[in-house]
């Protein structure tokens, strides 16, 4: 029975994540794809080929979006790391504030900040930058870092990390030796989440990047809008492979080690 | 290893004290109990040892130097937690072999100093086993290995058994007091029990709230406890307030004798004698006073008696093959030679219950009462 309930279950979630990428692929095949036709009419390998020519930039976007992520995740590495450890080891004054502020961008609509954020960098001279691109980033990404480091260390014994260091490891290598081990796996997870926030990231960029700073995201854009279903299609492919490929890397490793990973349970 | 003496330490967190002006010597090659109700400034000592607290006052030395400026990894005083014992990324051999991993010893040595250090603690071969595959008492003495395999200059250990079985303490037990001989090392350990403290220890420290109540062998918290939280704690509440002048005490039921009458000053006291000390009598003779029996508990080894003393209330531990019933009226020796005078000091205070600092010695010290 508990077999039969858990075999259903993953064929719904292949269904469910992996069929709406089939039209994609057929489409980013096609030429001319008309009702009630089941498969296209005529394949292709135009989107492709556009694709891969400089005049349509998604090479050099790609590299943007690559470099805006990794830089955006080391970022919030630095900032939330220890933010997600106060919050989730130790109670002070006005630790809910801080909880609601450090959330609040997951409940406020980022257009609402965006404007007058955009009046500031451009007073500081981060408008059109690929740095202001970055901060504005963290915006959306560091509350779903924060909340899963917290909740990691909301399950942590601190007396691994003293018996580390009574045993003759200073800070650094206690951190290396005994912190980082323990909360890879929540960590690895906080990290993911980080570079898909910003991978993702659409109006935040375009207002703050003002047309400089390319991702991936805004080439895409304007041929959904234009309804160049090929080239879209082709695209999305693009953008989708990099988070597959990323959860298909580390999904062993998260469901190994998941002991530390605190809230979240097992991946 | 080496001595350790605190002087005058304390420790504020924010407006309250969990130690307040402790001053401790142990000397070098002891094993100390700390013991005290669960939340009463005794873990809190260790971590200032051990160096991961930092003092709000006072001092702790090592050998006569002074180690406050010394970081914790630095100082050689190993401390092994009550809970979250072994590395859990680590397999045990890793687990053992971490501190001299960071003391850059080579690999092949370690390897070897490891595998016999777990044959001392009775687990050989058990390096490559992974921490949550072994038992409680099996993850202790992998815990125990570890913190001894960097020759420790103290060995703090809090509350070591609290989390076994009551076989697999008696072992354990054992254990430690067999290495800690062999290997002569300075060991500090924090307890609630007042039995695994008289058992295992050289000498006890008995701390409540946060103030040192006596630092003696384990007998005298028996035979001459220092005042009348000592004897609480170590479940006597036997007290009867007198008058004392040359060797006689005048208390409200007659006159009592004492024997080592030099000891104490004369004036106001308060007169106390163990339940076991205390003797059933019919003969007459000094210090034989009378007393009628209010309830008889039958306890499996001892029958425990409640008797009024004139006014005061006592108990008595007597044998079970002597039939006495609530009601009845008896006839109890104190012995001269054992009766023990306390200060005054403390007359007036609730029993033991109302010391207490936390929920959690709360808890224990009630568990403790009831099975007196």
């Amino acid at each position: 029975m508990y077999r039969l309930v858990r075999s259903f279950a993953l064929i719904l979630l292949v269904i469910g994540v992996l069929l709406p990428l089939v039209p994609q692929l057929l489409w980013s095949f096609a030429f001319g794809w008309f009702f009630p036709a089941l498969l296209p009419q005529r394949w292709e390998l135009q989107a492709w080929r556009y694709l891969f020519s400089t005049s349509s930039r998604v090479g050099e976007a790609l590299l943007t979006s690559v470099a805006l992520a990794v830089v955006v995740v080391m970022l919030t590495v630095l900032i939330g790391l220890p933010a997600g450890r106060a919050l989730g080891l130790h109670q002070f004054r006005g630790k809910r504030l801080v909880n609601w502020l450090m959330t609040a961008p997951l409940f406020v609509p980022t257009l609402v900040v965006i404007m007058g954020i955009h009046i500031l960098f451009i007073r500081y001279g981060l408008a059109d930058q690929f740095l202001g691109v970055v901060l504005v980033h963290l915006i959306p990404a560091l509350p779903y870092f924060v909340l899963v480091i917290s909740s990691v260390f909301a399950n942590y014994a601190t007396e691994l990390e003293d018996t580390a260091r009574t045993l003759g490891a200073g800070p650094l290598r206690t951190l290396r030796y005994v912190t980082l081990p323990l909360i890879f796996p929540g960590l690895l997870v906080a990290m993911l989440f980080t570079f898909l926030v910003s991978w993702s990231q659409y109006i935040t960029t375009v207002l703050i990047g003002g047309g400089r700073v390319v991702t991936l995201p805004m080439v895409l854009f304007p041929f959904i809008s234009a309804a160049n279903h090929a080239n879209a299609a082709a695209v999305s492919i693009v953008f989708i492979l990099p988070a597959l490929l990323i959860l298909a890397l580390t999904s062993r490793t998260l469901s190994a080690g998941a002991d530390a990973i605190g809230g979240l349970g097992r991946l | 290893m080496s001595s350790v003496r605190i002087i005058e330490l304390s420790k504020h967190f924010g407006s309250v004290a969990a130690v307040d002006q402790l001053s401790l010597e142990v000397q070098s090659g002891e094993l100390v109990a700390l013991l005290g109700p669960s939340g009463c400034g005794k873990t809190t000592t260790m971590r200032m040892i051990a160096g991961l607290l930092a003092p709000t006052h006072g001092d702790i030395r090592f050998d006569g130097r002074s180690v406050l400026h010394v970081p914790a990894e630095r100082r050689g005083a190993v401390m092994v937690f009550q809970k979250h014992l072994l590395f859990p990324h680590m397999n045990v051999g890793d687990n053992v072999g971490f501190g001299l991993k960071m003391r850059g010893v080579a690999q092949r040595e370690i390897a070897h100093r490891v595998s016999a250090m777990l044959e001392m603690v009775q687990l050989p071969g058990y390096e490559k086993r992974r921490a949550h595959e072994l038992s409680g008492g099996q993850q202790q003495r992998v815990a125990l290995a570890r913190a001894l395999i960097i020759e420790p200059t103290v060995l703090l250990l809090d509350e070591p058994l609290a989390n076994l079985d009551a076989n697999l303490r008696l072992e354990m037990r054992k254990l430690i007091r067999e290495l800690q001989q062999s290997l002569h090392i300075t060991t500090l350990f924090v307890t609630h029990d007042q039995e695994e403290a008289v058992m295992l220890a050289d000498r006890v420290a008995l701390l409540v709230d946060g103030h040192l109540q006596q630092f003696a062998a384990p007998r005298l918290f028996y035979e001459q406890p220092a005042n009348m939280t000592v004897a609480r704690f170590f479940r006597n509440e036997n007290f009867l307030p007198g008058e004392k002048v040359g060797s006689t005490i005048k208390t409200a039921i007659g006159p009592l004798s004492l024997t080592q009458a030099d000891r104490w000053p004369d004036g106001p006291t308060v007169v106390t004698l163990r339940p076991e000390q205390i003797v059933i009598t019919e003969a007459d003779g000094v210090n034989v006073v009378d007393a009628i029996v209010t309830q008889a508990l039958y306890m499996g080894t001892f029958q425990q008696l409640t008797v009024s003393l004139g006014n005061v209330v006592w108990r008595v531990h007597a044998p079970t093959d002597c039939c006495v019933q609530t009601g009845n009226a008896i006839r109890l020796h104190l012995s001269p030679t054992q009766l023990w005078c306390l200060p005054t000091a403390d007359l007036h205070k609730e029993a033991i219950q109302t010391f207490d600092c936390s929920p959690a010695g709360t808890e224990n010290v009630r568990i403790a009462t009831k099975a007196t």
